[in-house]
Formats: C-alpha cells, structure tokens, sequence
C-alpha cells in the first residue's frame, strides 16, 4: 500500500509553474526524502499531501484515498492521520509548548485532561523537552521550537509525518538530533515525507530519494541510484552536498 | 496611468474589497449557526476584548462625562436650565455618544489586535498548522471572535454609559454640590427603554463589523511583518469607518422602529 501518491500534479502560482507533471510513489512506513535547492516546490509539494494547496491538474492520493477535491470534515478526517513539522515549527505563539502538543489531543480526542497532559509531557519528554512543558515558544530556541514541533506534529501517532526542513537553521549537533528523532519515527513505523537540500541528513533519514529542480522531478530511487545518476543537475546537487 | 485611470482602480479596488469583506461576513454568519461552536474560545475572547477593555471604556467614559458636563453646563446656564443638565448629558450619552465613542474605542484597542494577530498567525505559518492539525481555522480564529465581539460590545457599552454619567456627577457636584440621588433621579427622568436597548443593541452590529473587518484584513495579511502592520492599521481604519457609516444607517433605523426616540 502506497502512503502517499502524486499522479501527474501540476501546480502554478499566476504566471509561475512550481510543480510541472510530478508523479512518485511513498511506500507506507518508509522515509522519502524530497531533495532540491531552495524555491524549486519542494515544501509546495509537501502541502498538497496536506491539502494545504490543492493541484491544478493531476491527483494526489494518501493511503490510496484521493484527497484533490476533499473538502471540511472528509478533508479533516485524512488530516488526522497525519502530521506536519514546519520549517519553523509555526508553534502557536499565544499557548504553552505543553498546550500546543496537547492542542491536537484536546481537538480530536476524548481523553481527558489529566491523561492529555500526562501525554503531552511524554512527547516532549520524547523530544527531551520534558522540563519546557510550561514555557512559551518565544523562550525557546530554534532547535527547542523543532522539537516542540515535532512532538506536536506526533502527538497523536500519525501514519504519516511531514517534515519541511528539519535541519535549516540549526547548528550541525542539533541538526543531528532532530535527524535522529526521525529515525526513531521512521522505526516506529511512520512513513515520512521530508523536505530537505541538506544530502547528508537525508542519507541518514531516507529510504527512497526525489530530487526537485524547475518544478520537475529529475531523479528518484535509492541513494546510491542518485548518486549513479547521468543526470547532469542531479550530478551537481550530490555532487555539492557531499554526495558520493 | 491617468488621473481617471487611477480613480477608476480606486473605486474598483473598494468594490472588490467590500464585496470581499462582505462574502467573509455571510461566510461567518454561515459557520456560526454550524457546529462545532467552540465556547471555550468564544468565551476566552469575550474576556480578552471585554474584561481587558473596561478599564479604557471606564476611565474615557468617566472623562467624557466630564467634558459633556462641562459643556452641557455652559450651555444651558444661559437658559437657567441647569436642572436639566444631568437629564440632557444621560440622554446624549446612551443614545450616541456611549455607543459610538465605544465602537471607536474597540476599533482601536480590539480591531487592531484582531488584525495584527491574525495577521502575524498568518505569516509565521500557524493558520497553516491549525488547518493542518485538522482545525478549520476560519472558524477557530475568525467566527469565535467575531462572536466574542458581537457579545462584549454591549457590555462595554453599558459600562461606559455607565462611567460617563459617574464623570458627570462628579463635574456636576464640583460644581453645585449637588447630591448623588438628585443626579440619579434627573439623569433617568426621561430616559426610557427606548432609548437605552435599541441604541446599546446598535453595538453589537458594530461588534460584528469591527471583527469582521480585521478578521479579513488578518486572514489576508501577506508580506511578512509590514504586512501584519498595514493589517492592524487598517483594521482600525476601515473598522472606524464603518461604524461611523452604519451609525447613520442604525440610528435612521432606531428612529423608524422607535418614532419616539426622535422626539
């Protein structure tokens, strides 16, 4: 069973095409790392699998359930199975780091308060946030505020993660970490989707690779497939990132 | 572009944006009566706009009172109708000068907080998150404080009222020493119901455009920072302006429905 499918999307911003005839493939419960340089659609890509931007043509397909035209309640229902880490981690500014990961609880769950909570902490303990479940996002760093997000975007056991750039912004060790805590996702089961241009944090989350570049997907497949790549651009972008 | 040209796009650029503006109210109005209703942000927004403003509602209110005396005071003592100063100040305040001054009031404080928050959710991605988190953030941010406001602002309506006849008394009783009771009693002589609910309920109209209003400009926020700017600055700009406008419309209402009101 596919997690997530694009059947020939495309996608244009006024006079500007973003996505042009993409189609890939995300096996469930593998980690597809999209690769790119910044501004060639990569996170445009990613959220259309949350419905956050719909294609002009084409169809996008999660758990094999074609979500283009979803809507309200039949969109919400496929939302809940996934989660989402943004670049930023677009913590809700006005709550706690406790409240935010406890926000998806509090939405779509009936448990009750003392077992949210409870919860709650147990994802950022997951994240080794255990001791900011009071704090504000403003008083947290950028790592910190990736984590937060990243607990929030777990705290319900999605199917599915996305995650838009883990590593930008971050200095190399907790680059480092983030990737790990992905890994450990991925091992629980979760497929990812990550949105990244930094090769030597994709090889240690991916399973399959895209690389994006004008719109167009250039190359997929494994690491060493990429690497092997005849494609001149896809060549340059290993080539620069560290690839081999 | 010419002249014509660029009043020409003005004038379109305001049709659009009130019909736009428009279509965000019906849209509002729409998800209101549709579950879910989420009360506790409801009810968490009346406390924001409502209980944080009453200390600027009272303390203009009280100061405005005091002005209107004053002035009603000179006035009238050319007449030597100085008993009917307090009568005179209740009526001008709950009929007008309350609600308005309060709608305005909210423009500023409310509108431009409405504006610059949304706004600033909008540009940091958190409207974003809310919908990817399954939330319908139309509803979640926009109709609950639309809501919010519609019920906060006769409260602070009142409350003003309220203060300004206090401000009154008390230029009132500086000056002629006269007591609390006797002011009470003249204040509401011929106040009736009449005058206080259709003019009080006016401000639930002006709720609904001030949240309205900045709801949209927040939700349309783009440009970063300088757009979360222009957004709050314009909130309070077009909010104010609005009042104003349907105040006109609201009061031509009041005294069709209520002939007595104009006499």
């Amino acid at each position: 069973m596919s997690a997530v499918r694009f059947d020939h999307v495309c996608k244009a911003f006024g006079t500007q095409t973003v996505l042009d005839d993409i189609s890939f493939e995300v096996p469930a419960g593998r980690a597809f790392c999209l690769l790119g340089r910044s501004g060639t659609g990569k996170s445009v890509t990613l959220r259309h699998i949350v419905g956050l931007v719909r294609p002009d043509s084409g169809q996008v397909f999660v758990a094999d359930k074609d979500i283009t035209g979803l809507t309200g309640r039949e969109l919400a229902s496929v939302r809940k199975q996934m989660g989402f880490l943004f670049q930023n981690a677009a913590l809700f500014d006005s709550m706690s780091v406790g409240d935010n990961v406890a926000f998806p609880m509090r939405r779509h769950t009936d448990w009750s308060d003392g077992d949210i909570r409870a919860r709650a902490a147990q994802k950022l303990a997951d994240v080794g946030l255990e001791q900011e479940f009071d704090k504000m996002p403003a008083d947290l760093s950028g790592g910190m505020k990736k984590r937060a997000g990243l607990a929030r975007a777990m705290a319900l056991d999605p199917s599915i993660l996305l995650v838009d750039e883990p590593s930008a912004g971050l200095d190399p060790i907790t680059a480092g970490e983030i990737d790990d805590l992905l890994v450990t996702t991925k091992q629980s089961g979760t497929t990812l989707v990550v949105v990244t241009h930094n090769i030597p944090s994709a090889r240690v989350i991916g399973d399959e690779f895209g690389l994006l570049h004008a719109g167009r997907l250039l190359a997929t497949g494994t690491i060493e497939a990429l690497d092997a790549s005849g494609e001149p651009m896809v060549q340059a972008f290993m080539r620069s990132h560290g690839g081999g | 572009m010419s002249l014509v040209d660029r009043a020409g796009a003005g004038v379109l650029g305001l049709f659009e944006f009130t019909g736009a503006v428009a279509s965000f109210g019906a849209r509002a109005v729409g998800e209101a009566v549709r579950p879910p209703y989420e009360p506790r942000e409801i009810l968490r927004h009346v406390y924001e706009f409502g209980y944080r403003s009453a200390p600027l509602m009272l303390a203009s209110g009280f100061a405005i009172g005091v002005v209107l005396s004053m002035h009603t005071r000179a006035s009238l003592e050319r007449f030597g109708a100085e008993a009917m100063i307090p009568a005179g100040l209740a009526i001008a305040l709950i009929r007008e000068t309350g609600p308005l001054v309060a709608g305005l009031l909210v423009a500023g404080r409310v509108g431009a907080g409405i504006g610059a928050e949304i706004g600033a959710m909008k540009v940091t991605e958190q409207i974003d998150a809310l919908e990817a988190n399954a939330v319908d953030a139309f509803k979640y941010l926009g109709v609950t404080r639309i809501l919010a406001l519609m019920i906060a602002m006769p409260l602070l309506t009142i409350m003003m009222d309220f203060a300004g006849i206090l401000g009154g008394y008390a230029a009132e009783a500086a000056v002629s020493g006269m007591s609390w009771q006797q002011y009470f009693e003249r204040s509401f002589t011929y106040i009736t119901y009449a005058d206080l609910v259709p003019a009080t309920l006016k401000t639930v109209v002006f709720g609904f455009l001030i949240a309205v209003v900045s709801s949209y400009l927040g939700f349309t926020t783009s440009r970063g920072t300088e757009g979360v700017g222009e957004a709050s600055t314009r909130s309070v700009v077009m909010s104010s302006m609005l009042i104003i406008l349907s105040d006109v419309l609201l009061v031509k209402l009041i005294f069709f429905f209520y002939p007595q009101v104009s006499g």
